[in-house]
């Protein structure tokens, strides 16, 4: 790496810490409006993610699913599209993961597990294929068409374990019938189960090493092959891609498959190594959590590790935060959106801290331009 | 000139520096009431910055700048604005769908009661283009103004700031002849007005025309002062260039080959769905330019899009070295077809700013080797490919890994000349290859068009630019209303029938016959 590059970087880690920095300094000033104490609150959040060695399960635990949608968000944004469906792919993800994991009882881990969790893949892949081809065929938005299509997995993913009802309303596919009345599927069985590196109570599995391997896959990919060229120059400008004789349509679609193909990744290692099951409720906001990560993390994908990390540390403290200092864990909730409003709008915080443009974006052609070009 | 000439503006030994680039180096300039100055520069050497730093919009490194003998600091434009300096940028800063009045208090508004006081304005707007003659309808919406009046929109603006010193950066850029007529007697007029202007070009017959003094800008440093009275042409360009530059093209008779691109009754539309190829025939032979004239927008983009395929055909041919090509992959033209395409718009198709140099040279090369083994990408190959490049073609970048918005346009459009006319090509599609760029810039692109052609490539130049069109072209094929009017052979033409041909006139027809 040259110094310039060097100097690049350090800038672009300048706006997500201190964007970081000030969430976490509001949402003191928050808590102290409420009359709680933000020094006893943070000092809990810190020892709930850090303090033990289940604080440290738990956040890397979670950590996982997080890196992994903030990933599928990041890539979509490297060919210049916004991925808002990793939700609806993490959804796909889990729901075609378990479908193979409570099947299939007797084949041997080393084909249900790599089965299992490629049908989770597979699953977010297809999903993530529509707003791609929607996009490339009709010119429908992808912001539109992944917020639909959230709706939809969540929807479906709610049919398939649907318990049944009085009125004789047929149960979903996957429910299963020794639940009663609880919509949910039946365990996974014991061979599609991701293996732990340590087991109860901490409960870390080996679908976080997958994880963190496709941080390098990434890396490897956008920087290193055709493929990743082809995505950043459709991503920059897609006239030039052109131009260089890129198939811009296959390039959009086979983005989206992949940001698709990684927060169905996402909801599979949950279904297959922490949830065992499926339920409605287990969709949680990971999907939209992504898009901080992947902001916060500059679409860069160690920086999308880190982010990862970051917000999986506050999601794991939450719970010894209230219950040393009183505060509910909703002020995370707070904390997590005021820093994606900071990296959204990177003005405010160049603002805040009164951060000059470094030169080459200051350099460069005046932006107003003629005729909207 | 008045014997004693009082400096409204003085820059004193300024000094900007970019990371890796020193863009101004002590640079002294006086500007005296009432005159025009011309600041005449490559791209590149740092006119740009200069007018920036006066204008608030950078601070100088080192250095410091009077107005009216007093000493400023400025922090932004609006102190500039606030000292009497006025900018019109060669982009216009206009929103083009508010009126001329609402764009001209943007910024500046008049307020009655909290309530915008258009009407007023509108006034202050009719008294100003009454003294100065400058024609413009205040509650006219922008985007239905012509560029040449946007401009004088951009200069009434510049006025009703009370501005003294006018910085106009570019100005003729965008203009047809008749409205760089009207320009220059807008600013003749400002100037009897007592106002003073500093005029930024690199056309070299206009600021002879226009200015009282000229001062010369090399990299980033003054390079020499003189008058239209002492200079010409070709003292100023090598002043600006440092060599002696020849402002002809030297070129051998062709030795056309074979047919390399035929295009055959080709019909396409326009983005608005308009027709704007009705019927387009020619052939393009090895080792001959042809060069198509027109004036713009009579399909000269359009026919370079759909033979490149990045538009479609309706109808009709194009053929590729024998091969029928018509609507194949852009990718399949340039590799199969062994062809390459110096785009016109490179801002919008010839690069990716934020891409640095070094990626833009291998932009339509990156997936074949050296660069690419598989889908491997082999950056050492693409650094030192570019490092030659640079070299070779005289890329004026502090490095390969500097990104490529960061250059100024002249060495942009060599990096994408560079790139397009090192690999082994039979036919070589040119589109406006030297817009917006500097004369040292010009005399290489045109010498590399040449070199080609004796190599034996097909070359199709499309220019607006008629002394480009005459100065390289072996035949020279006029459009209009997306037709080929006809095909002139080098020797046959002259500006004056080629200029009828542009305005639809055939040859043997009498003038007055389509008017």
């Amino acid at each position: 790496m040259n110094q310039s590059s060097f100097r690049r970087l350090l800038r672009s880690l300048l706006i997500p810490v201190l964007a970081v920095l000030t969430a976490l300094a509001i949402g003191a000033i928050i808590m102290w409006l409420a009359g709680d104490d933000p020094i006893a609150a943070y000092k809990g959040l810190f020892q709930g993610a850090f303090g033990s060695k289940r604080g440290w399960a738990t956040t890397i635990r979670k950590w996982s699913p997080l890196l992994l949608t903030g990933l599928s968000v990041a890539i979509a944004f490297q060919a210049g599209l916004f991925n808002i469906g990793a939700a609806g792919q993490f959804m796909m993800g889990t729901v075609f993961s378990v479908w193979a994991g409570i099947n299939f009882e007797g084949m041997p881990i080393y084909l249900h597990l790599p089965f299992a969790l490629g049908m989770g893949i597979l699953g977010g892949l297809l999903w993530g294929a529509i707003p791609g081809i929607l996009k490339v065929t009709t010119g429908a938005h992808e912001v539109i068409t992944t917020i639909m299509l959230n709706y939809i997995a969540a929807l479906f993913a709610g049919w398939t374990v649907y318990a049944g009802g009085s009125q004789g309303q047929k149960p979903g596919p996957l429910w299963d019938p020794a639940a009663k009345a609880i919509s949910q599927t039946p365990p996974v069985v014991e061979s599609a189960r991701i293996p732990f590196i340590f087991g109860p109570p901490y409960r870390v599995h080996w679908g976080i090493v997958l994880a963190v391997l496709m941080i390098f896959l990434f890396a490897w990919l956008i920087n290193k092959t055709t493929i990743g060229f082809e995505l950043r120059t459709v991503g920059r400008n897609f006239k030039a891609a052109r131009y260089a004789g890129i198939r811009v349509g296959w390039t959009v679609i086979l983005a989206m498959m992949l940001a698709g193909a990684l927060a169905g990744m996402a909801g599979a290692i949950e279904t297959l190594g922490v949830n065992f099951k499926f339920a409605p409720e287990f969709g949680g906001s990971v999907g939209f959590e992504g898009i901080t990560v992947a902001l916060l993390g500059q679409t860069n994908p160690f920086g999308v590790g880190l982010a990862a990390f970051f917000l999986a540390s506050l999601a794991a403290g939450g719970a010894k935060m209230q219950f040393d200092s009183g505060v509910s864990t909703d002020i995370i909730q707070v904390i997590n959106a005021l820093m994606l409003a900071f990296v959204a709008a990177p003005a405010i915080v160049r603002w805040l801290y009164r951060i000059r443009k470094a030169p080459e974006e200051e350099e460069g052609v005046p932006k107003i331009s003629w005729g909207g070009g | 000139m008045p014997t004693q000439p009082t400096p409204v503006l003085e820059v004193k030994h300024v000094t900007k520096r970019f990371p890796g680039v020193v863009a101004n180096d002590d640079v002294n300039l006086t500007l005296y009431e009432g005159e025009i100055l011309a600041l005449l520069g490559e791209n590149g050497a740092g006119k740009s910055t200069l007018m920036n730093i006066i204008y608030g919009l950078y601070k100088p490194t080192e250095g410091e700048i009077y107005v009216r003998g007093k000493k400023v600091e400025m922090k932004s434009p609006r102190d500039a604005i606030a000292l009497g300096i006025g900018m019109v940028h060669q982009h216009f800063q206009l929103v083009p769908v508010m009126t001329v009045a609402e764009n001209i208090m943007l910024g500046a508004e008049s307020v009655k009661r909290g309530l915008l006081d258009v009407k007023k304005v509108a006034q202050e707007i009719q008294e100003l283009s009454h003294r100065y003659h400058l024609d413009v309808d205040p509650y006219a919406v922008v985007e239905d103004l012509p560029v040449g009046v946007q401009q004088r929109v951009e200069i009434i603006k510049a006025l009703y700031r009370e501005a003294e010193i006018l910085i106009l950066d570019e100005p003729t850029a965008v203009l047809t002849p008749q409205e760089i007529e009207g320009l220059f007697e807008i600013m003749k007029r400002l100037q009897s007005q007592g106002k003073s202007i500093i005029f930024i070009s690199h056309k070299l017959k206009e600021v002879l025309y226009i200015s009282d003094r000229i001062v010369v800008l090399r990299d980033g440093k003054v390079v020499g002062e003189t008058t239209p009275a002492e200079a010409t042409q070709e003292k100023l360009a090598a002043m600006m260039v440092g060599r002696e530059v020849i402002l002809t093209v030297e070129k051998e008779p062709a030795r056309p080959g074979k047919v390399v691109l035929e295009v055959k009754d080709l019909k396409a539309r326009s983005d608005l769905g308009e027709p704007a190829l009705r019927g387009v025939s020619f052939q393009v032979h090895e080792g001959e330019i042809l060069g198509v004239a027109g004036v713009q927008g009579n399909g000269q983009t359009e026919l370079v899009e759909v033979i490149t395929s990045l538009r479609k055909a309706e109808s009709g041919q194009v053929i590729i070295n024998g091969e029928e090509m018509t609507n194949a992959s852009p990718r399949a033209i340039t590799q199969k077809g062994q062809s390459s395409h110096v785009p016109e718009d490179r801002h919008a198709y010839g690069m990716v700013a934020s891409y640095s140099v070094a990626d833009n040279l291998v932009l339509n090369t990156y997936n074949l080797p050296p660069f690419a083994k598989g889908i491997r990408i082999n950056r050492p190959a693409i650094i030192r490919h570019a490092e030659e490049l640079i070299e070779k073609f005289d890329v004026r970048t502090p490095g390969p890994h500097t990104p490529a918005g960061s250059l100024s346009g002249g060495n942009q459009q060599k990096m994408v000349v560079a790139r397009e006319f090192s690999r082994p090509i039979k036919l070589l599609i040119a589109a406006q290859p030297t817009r917006g760029i500097d004369v040292g810039s010009i005399e290489f692109i045109h010498n590399q068009i040449v070199a080609k052609r004796d190599e034996g490539v097909a070359v199709l130049l499309v220019s607006a630019e008629l002394d480009e069109i005459m100065a390289l072209s072996d035949r020279i094929a006029v459009m209009y209303k997306g037709e080929i009017l006809d095909i002139v052979p080098r020797e046959e033409a002259t500006r004056e029938n080629i200029g009828l041909l542009m305005m639809g006139v055939k040859r043997g027809e009498k003038v007055g016959a389509t008017s």
